[in-house]
């Protein structure tokens, strides 16, 4: 067994308004100098350490703790897995 | 004398604010948006309580942005009187006015509740007229009220006798239980609980006298000409 990271990014899916990026965006950003700057999107992450025989099952693992658990909410969210390190 | 009530979108306890220092303390206190600037005969400054830009982000940091933060830059270093409540605490911290952040309570809740401070130092603009150790009945309602800062920093402010107010017990997991503190020269202060809900009898169901002591404070530094 071996240990690993795993990232889960959990952002709204397309079309989902996200005010706090938009905020961001708008009154933070765009009121600076940096104008060529078109979207900002908020996201979760959460860090899991996991120990898994490789990295397939540790992000398989993972993705299976987050659809049972509902870390995610699947009609609104975008969730995306990374493994970091092993 | 002119006190400035800053008031940015989102701000909720500005007419609060401004009752009291009208009201109740007679002072000639007048709004100014967030947008504007601020004019140079005004005599203090403060920053009220509220939920700028919907807290988004960070609390204070988009309001920390705004052009008239600029100004209160100028006057703090001037050694204009500055106080920030609750919400003007946060964008104190996040314009780099004030040392630390405040984090979300250690609960993860919103806190809206009567505390005990303990006034630690009284040598600022805002805390002249306390005895050092003296309580102060008075409300917080907040969710990131939880003052944070490093070790090293936390050094300097107890060097620089930068430590305003504490709580008399644990509250939401402040490093060393701070509750307001101020810059190294004393004129910007900031401070988590709300003064202008303390004041009035009406509305205060322990001791209203101790938190009045933050305004009596303002004009006896002003030389209370009102």
């Amino acid at each position: 067994m071996t240990v690993f990271n795993v990232h889960v990014t959990i952002e709204n899916k397309p079309g989902i308004s996200d005010p706090e990026g938009d905020t961001i965006l708008n009154d933070l950003v765009l009121k600076g100098t940096h104008k060529t700057v078109s979207k900002i999107k908020t996201a979760k992450m959460l860090k899991f350490t996991i120990k898994e025989k490789d990295k397939k099952s540790a992000q398989s693992k993972i993705k299976e703790i987050c659809d049972e658990l509902r870390i995610y909410n699947p009609m609104v969210s975008k969730v995306t897995y990374t493994v970091i390190s092993e | 004398m002119k006190v400035g009530v800053v008031v940015f979108p989102g701000s909720n306890c500005d007419r609060d604010m401004f009752h009291v220092l009208t009201d109740v303390f007679h002072l000639d206190a007048q709004y100014y948006w967030h947008e504007k600037g601020l004019p140079k005969n005004i005599d203090a400054v403060i920053l009220p309580g509220g939920f700028s830009y919907g807290d988004r982000l960070r609390a204070g940091v988009i309001a920390a942005h705004s052009p008239i933060i600029k100004d209160v830059q100028k006057m703090a270093e001037k050694g204009i009187p500055i106080l920030g409540v609750c919400n003007g605490f946060q964008i104190l911290v996040e314009s780099g006015l004030l040392p630390g952040v405040l984090l979300k309570n250690e609960s993860l809740n919103f806190m809206c509740e009567w505390t005990n401070l303990i006034v630690e130092n009284n040598k600022t603009p805002f805390t002249n007229q306390f005895k050092l150790n003296e309580k102060i009945p008075i409300p917080i309602a907040n969710g990131e009220g939880r003052y944070y800062v490093d070790n090293d920093t936390m050094k300097k402010l107890k060097k620089n006798n930068q430590i305003v107010f504490r709580y008399s017990e644990i509250v939401n997991g402040s490093s060393d239980r701070i509750a307001g503190v101020c810059n190294e020269d004393g004129n910007v202060v900031g401070m988590m609980p709300h003064p202008e809900r303390a004041v009035e009898s009406e509305i205060n169901p322990i001791d209203n006298k101790p938190s009045s002591l933050i305004f009596e404070s303002l004009l006896t530094n002003m030389g209370a000409t009102k």
